[in-house]
């Protein structure tokens, strides 16, 4: 059977129905990761943690992915800069929650006080953002917001910031050292009382951690996975949402935006409304889930929202195709799974199964061996521990490239949503005139 | 052109118990060294079709875009409805009830025609966001699209082109486009319509069909001004011709009359003409 009917028949299966295209996704990829834990001869609890951070960051890359493309992929907002807006989100609420007493100091308020304020600042500072560049071409927005989200991010590593004092009220960024935010939140599941050192487990914990640690399991596993569990919903939620703003009129009027701006105005709507509108949502999502990616670290540093952040939510929406909320689910889990998290387990295969020694200090020097037709160099040198990062960005290039010359539609992009709120082949009312 | 020429044609018409639906006066607008609209003032009368002819460059289309918040005018006024416009973002002129279809047809190519069609409508309830989300304020959102969704379908048999409903717009051909164009302004149930070359490119049992809904709609009480090369489409279907030429309006009036003016022909076949 040649790979061209495979494919179609896989087509056929999967692409009229998105619930089983991304349990079928969530199953491969799952698999694929119970087969590296073999491989490299984890333990049950080292499997099923490796399996929670891939779940855990697919999750995480499908959300920004989904809300990137409400900009870009149904408005044709370019924003470059999410990473600013994501580091917005997270230092607001880290800021308001951080305790009076804490250093740098915060303002103490309640963690849901201080995610609905963060979730609110984002979203009016995105508007505040956009509102310059938004009457003009798309690449102007793209220099302002990529220039916008580096301004945040300097400042937030400004020691100038990091402990300060202004108008009285004493706060601060943390600077380049970063900032302590809230425990994670889903720990009062389990806990009766989170906060304390080494907490008690309440009923629900005490009956999830027995049941567990007989197969070796630890505590902070099971809340890791309670975590995945409500980024599971959560980005059920974003799903839905995506979709039913994709077949509403306001949907509408953002494909129209994209395609035809001036067309869109002289049919009678104030495209600057819908636009801004439609970024400051965005910022708005990116700042909730950046709290939700960070939430379970407890942590934030300014190096977290560097640009290239920006460009990784890219990756994912392109390579599930902009326009599609399906997509952008399958790009977000197929970047954090093969592209993202790939690479660190291939080196570790590689390395526990190839004894390589002598690798070469730099790219270069392990290029410059190929001449000799010799590959061990080069092989050595990637799979180093700390040559990850550089193997990485070539894989991603490549990925880049290879989706812009055979797919530039992504995987799903080809996709057209009828976007309206109700079945436009219905004309029901009118059948029932004629008659 | 002279106020006075201006003040009696006005006149004229308020003797016939005229409504003028539009009124440009003085209009001008300058690219640079160019001026494209040199000083156009013209009216145009309520339920009427009128045409606006002259040669290449006379600038028709700049016009129709001063008029329609395209482009702002360096002076003059537009005047529509006895609201004056002149300035207003291409968007607020379309809320007034005036709207305009493009030399080139720009139909939404990605979206099917139907989606064409129900995007134009004014004041829908789901274009607010909380709206087309929430499940309770949706279901007026649901109501008004089941209306629009009969209200196009209607559209589209006038326009005799249901068979294509579900198609992307950007497979039509030529003359489909000009008519989903049309059909498309009209959904947002405006009170005058400007059609900058509706019949460009289109094959003449298509113009035939095309100038018939003209008519139609004009007994409806639409109003149309458009722009058209064929000097047999104008003079046989305009109420008024307005002739540009170099900015300026040269003459105005009825077809005969135009046909008539040697002004005119020396315009169209590249002569100086004084204005």
């Amino acid at each position: 059977m040649s790979t061209g009917s495979i494919q179609a028949r896989a087509e056929g299966w999967l692409g009229n129905n998105d619930v089983r295209l991304l349990v079928a996704l969530a199953l491969a990829i799952g698999g694929l990761y119970a087969l590296f834990s073999v491989v490299l001869g984890f333990q049950l609890n080292g499997t099923v943690n490796t399996l929670r951070r891939v779940a855990f960051l697919s999750a995480i890359y499908a959300m920004l992915a989904l809300a990137l493309n409400l900009q870009w992929g149904y408005a044709g907002l370019f924003n470059l800069g999410a990473a600013g807006f994501m580091a917005i989100g997270v230092y607001t609420m880290g800021i308001l929650a951080a305790p009076v007493t804490a250093s740098p100091p915060g303002f103490g308020l309640p963690l849901p006080v201080a995610i609905v304020a963060a979730i609110l600042v984002t979203g009016v500072v995105g508007g505040l953002a956009a509102l310059p560049a938004i009457r003009l071409r798309a690449d102007y927005l793209a220099i302002v917001t990529v220039a916008f989200s580096e301004i945040v991010r300097l400042t937030l590593r400004a020691p100038e910031f990091a402990n300060t004092r202004i108008a009285g009220v004493a706060f601060g960024t943390g600077g380049a050292t970063g900032l302590s935010l809230p425990s994670n939140p889903i720990r009062i599941l389990f806990y009766t009382d989170p906060a304390a050192t080494a907490p008690a487990p309440n009923a629900l914990g005490a009956a999830m951690f027995s049941a567990v640690e007989p197969l070796g399991i630890e505590q902070t596993l099971v809340i890791g996975w309670a975590y995945v569990v409500v980024l599971c919903l959560c980005l059920g939620l974003l799903y839905w949402l995506m979709i039913r703003i994709g077949k509403s009129p306001f949907g509408r009027v953002l494909k129209s935006i994209r395609e035809d701006q001036q067309v869109t105005q002289a049919l009678g709507k104030d495209t600057r409304l819908f636009k801004i509108k439609t970024f400051a949502l965005g910022c708005a999502l990116m700042g909730l889930i950046a709290i939700l990616w960070r939430l379970s670290g407890g942590y934030a540093s300014p190096r977290m929202f560097k640009p290239i952040q920006t460009f990784y939510i890219f990756i994912a929406l392109f390579i599930g195709g902009t326009g599609s909320p399906t997509g952008s689910i399958v790009g977000g889990a197929l970047f954090a799974s093969l592209l993202f998290e790939g690479p660190s387990f291939v080196r570790r295969v590689v390395a526990e199964y190839l004894q390589l020694s002598n690798a070469p200090d730099t790219l270069v020097g392990a290029l410059a061996e190929l001449g000799t037709l010799d590959v061990t160099p080069l092989l050595a040198y990637s799979v180093q521990d700390v040559s990850i990062s550089a193997l990485r960005l070539m894989l991603l290039g490549t990925v880049l490239v290879y989706l812009m010359q055979r797919h530039p539609d992504g995987l799903l992009g080809h996709r057209k949503a009828i976007a309206s709120s109700v079945d436009l082949a219905q004309q029901a009312t009118r059948e029932d005139d004629n008659e | 052109m002279s106020k006075n020429a201006h003040s009696a044609r006005s006149d004229q018409t308020q003797k016939g118990q005229q409504e003028q639906i539009l009124k440009v006066e003085n209009l001008r607008k300058t690219f640079g060294g160019i001026t494209a609209v040199a000083d156009v003032s013209f009216h145009v009368e309520k339920g009427s079709i009128t045409g606006l002819i002259g040669p290449n460059g006379a600038g028709k289309s700049t016009t129709f875009d001063l008029i329609t918040g395209v482009q702002r005018p360096d002076g003059g006024e537009v005047e529509f409805n006895d609201t004056e416009i002149t300035g207003y973002r291409s968007d607020q002129v379309a809320n007034q009830g005036l709207v305009r279809t493009f030399q080139i047809a720009r139909e939404l190519s990605e979206m099917t025609v139907l989606e064409n069609l129900l995007l134009a409508p004014q004041n829908q309830a789901g274009e607010a966001v909380w709206r087309a989300v929430l499940p309770r304020a949706r279901t007026k959102v649901v109501e008004q699209e089941k209306e629009l969704r009969e209200q196009a379908w209607e559209m589209l048999e006038l326009f005799e082109i249901e068979h294509v409903a579900h198609e992307s717009a950007g497979n039509l051909s030529g003359g489909q486009r000009k008519l989903l164009e049309m059909a498309r302004v009209l959904m947002t149930d405006p009170e005058m319509v400007l059609l900058d070359e509706p019949l460009a490119g289109v094959n003449p049992t298509l113009e035939e069909k095309l100038i018939d809904r003209l008519h139609t709609l004009k007994e409806r009480g639409y109003t149309f001004l458009f722009v058209e090369h064929d000097m047999d489409v104008i003079m046989n279907n305009c109420d008024t011709v307005i002739v540009m030429h170099q900015g300026s309006v040269l003459t105005e009036g009825q077809p005969e009359a135009v046909k008539n003016n040697d002004r005119v022909l020396d315009a169209y076949l590249g002569e100086e003409v004084k204005i």
